[in-house]
């Protein structure tokens, strides 16, 4: 059996997944994760008279905070696998990647444990994320003026 | 290659260890088991040490031994550099061979021990493994509180420390016969597969002991594969047949036979699940007497992984006889 028989074999192997299921289940979590983050900027804005933009930012620093607690409380890696990532929206990934990798790394010292590997998972998303914003900033300036 | 053959060397003792999730697995008949991945210790590689540690007090104290009489201990585990033995060994005034084929250090430790002891430079020798979920996902994969969500393929370490004594002196567990496999590749890079990658390897060591034996699966009670997974099991079914027109009955996987749901994914993997389901499992039914253990190993390294490369396979199978 050649290697392209084989790759095959395995192919016809591979237990089935439900695809739209899991898809749906990330989309209605996220989208619910979405919705009480406008609700939490609503309420600000009335009870405490932010202005929309301010409550932005802070519902941002909300969820920051609560995915990193929770990550570091120990059950967030579950939900996320359970919610089969729908919990991962950009701001509580980003923030559960990196308090895990704190979590992860902080017996093997701060500048060769914590200091290094921080951004282990999170620093391609930085990395591209600023080469892109420079790029498009380029071109903003370019065409635009 | 020819199989090698042992006249004179058997299983004298073994100790296993289970960590928090096996307790509540399908394991039974294990000798300790901890409730936390710490282990009293302060990091998961201190925990595994530990582990090992265990292994050969318990072994040594159960059977009245002491280090001196002890010829050799043969260990691996996972971590880089087999770290964890090497540490483990500090500790003891006792030769130490370290060695590493993966999932599949049990057989070989099994194969160069039985080779020391028949060869009359060894009596007594302890073979011992050693797997703890969180440093090898740690090692391998993302860290450990990381929720990536994984494939129904992918395989869940086992948390265990194993040991056996192979000694001279008859007992009923004789170690008959044994073949050194070799490194397949097969082309799967699918890390997330790794019964895809090792069942290949499996296959080809499991025909060709038969055929240097000059058996058929007739002639054994159970063939015990390593860790493919349940879905490894399927795939390596499906292979043999169509490459040796065989059919593979009489099989179990040990990686299989670990964790009650699947929630586990595909199943169990790691150094000592082989010798976990061996000892706890095969033994303890006392239904089999020919026993083929065929470990598989996935040689997988991250750095060439990363590098686009596949990853290679080695199994390599052990005949224990069970007397009356």
């Amino acid at each position: 059996m050649d290697k392209e028989e084989y790759k095959n074999l395995v192919k016809k192997k591979y237990p089935k997944q439900n695809k739209l299921k899991n898809m749906l289940i990330a989309f209605v979590v996220g989208g619910l994760l979405g919705l009480s983050g406008q609700i939490i900027s609503r309420l600000l804005v009335i009870l405490f008279g932010m202005s929309v933009k301010v409550s932005y930012s802070v519902v941002c620093l909300i969820t920051i905070f609560l995915a990193s607690l929770f990550t570091g409380l120990n059950f967030f890696d579950d939900w996320v696998t359970k919610t089969k990532c729908g919990l991962i929206v950009p701001t509580t990934g980003f923030a559960h990647s990196i308090t895990s990798c704190g979590l992860e790394y902080k017996k093997d010292g701060m500048i060769t444990g914590l200091g290094a590997n921080f951004f282990k998972l999170a620093g391609s998303v930085l990395l591209y994320g600023i080469i892109s914003a420079f790029i498009l900033c380029v071109i903003k300036v370019v065409f635009y003026g | 290659m020819a199989n090698l053959n042992f006249n004179n060397v058997y299983i004298k003792d073994y100790f296993t260890i289970v960590g928090p999730k096996e307790k509540d697995s399908k394991i039974t008949n294990y000798n300790l088991k901890f409730d936390d991945y710490y282990f009293e210790e302060k990091t998961f590689e201190l925990a595994e040490i530990k582990m090992q540690r265990l292994v050969i007090l318990n072994l040594l104290n159960k059977n009245n031994l002491s280090q001196e009489n002890i010829n050799y201990i043969i260990a691996g585990d996972l971590i880089n550099q087999i770290a964890i033995s090497n540490y483990t060994m500090m500790d003891y005034n006792i030769p130490f061979i370290g060695v590493y084929a993966a999932c599949a250090t049990f057989p070989l430790s099994i194969i160069l021990g039985a080779n020391l002891i028949e060869s009359k430079n060894a009596k007594n020798i302890i073979c011992l493994t050693s797997s703890h979920n969180l440093t090898a996902e740690r090692q391998y994969r993302y860290p450990v509180e990381y929720g990536a969500p994984k494939p129904t393929t992918a395989t869940c370490t086992v948390t265990a420390g194993t040991g056996a004594i192979l000694s001279n002196d008859k007992t009923n567990i004789k170690v008959s016969s044994a073949l050194v496999g070799k490194v397949i590749n097969l082309g799967i890079n699918d890390v997330n597969h790794m019964g895809a990658i090792m069942a290949p390897a499996c296959a080809d060591t499991i025909y060709n002991f038969l055929k240097n034996n000059n058996e058929t699966m007739k002639d054994y009670d159970l063939i015990l594969t390593g860790d493919l997974g349940c879905v490894g099991l399927d795939i390596l079914k499906e292979y043999y047949e169509t490459i040796y027109h065989e059919k593979l009955n009489k099989i179990m996987d040990a990686g299989c036979e670990i964790f009650l749901d699947s929630q586990m994914y595909s199943g169990g993997s790691g150094p000592c699940c082989l010798p976990l389901i061996f000892f706890t499992k095969i033994l303890k039914s006392k239904k089999y007497k020919r026993i083929l253990l065929v470990g598989s190993g996935s040689l997988h390294t991250p750095v060439l992984v990363n590098q686009h490369q596949t990853v290679p396979a080695i199994s390599h199978a052990v005949k224990i006889e069970v007397l009356s």
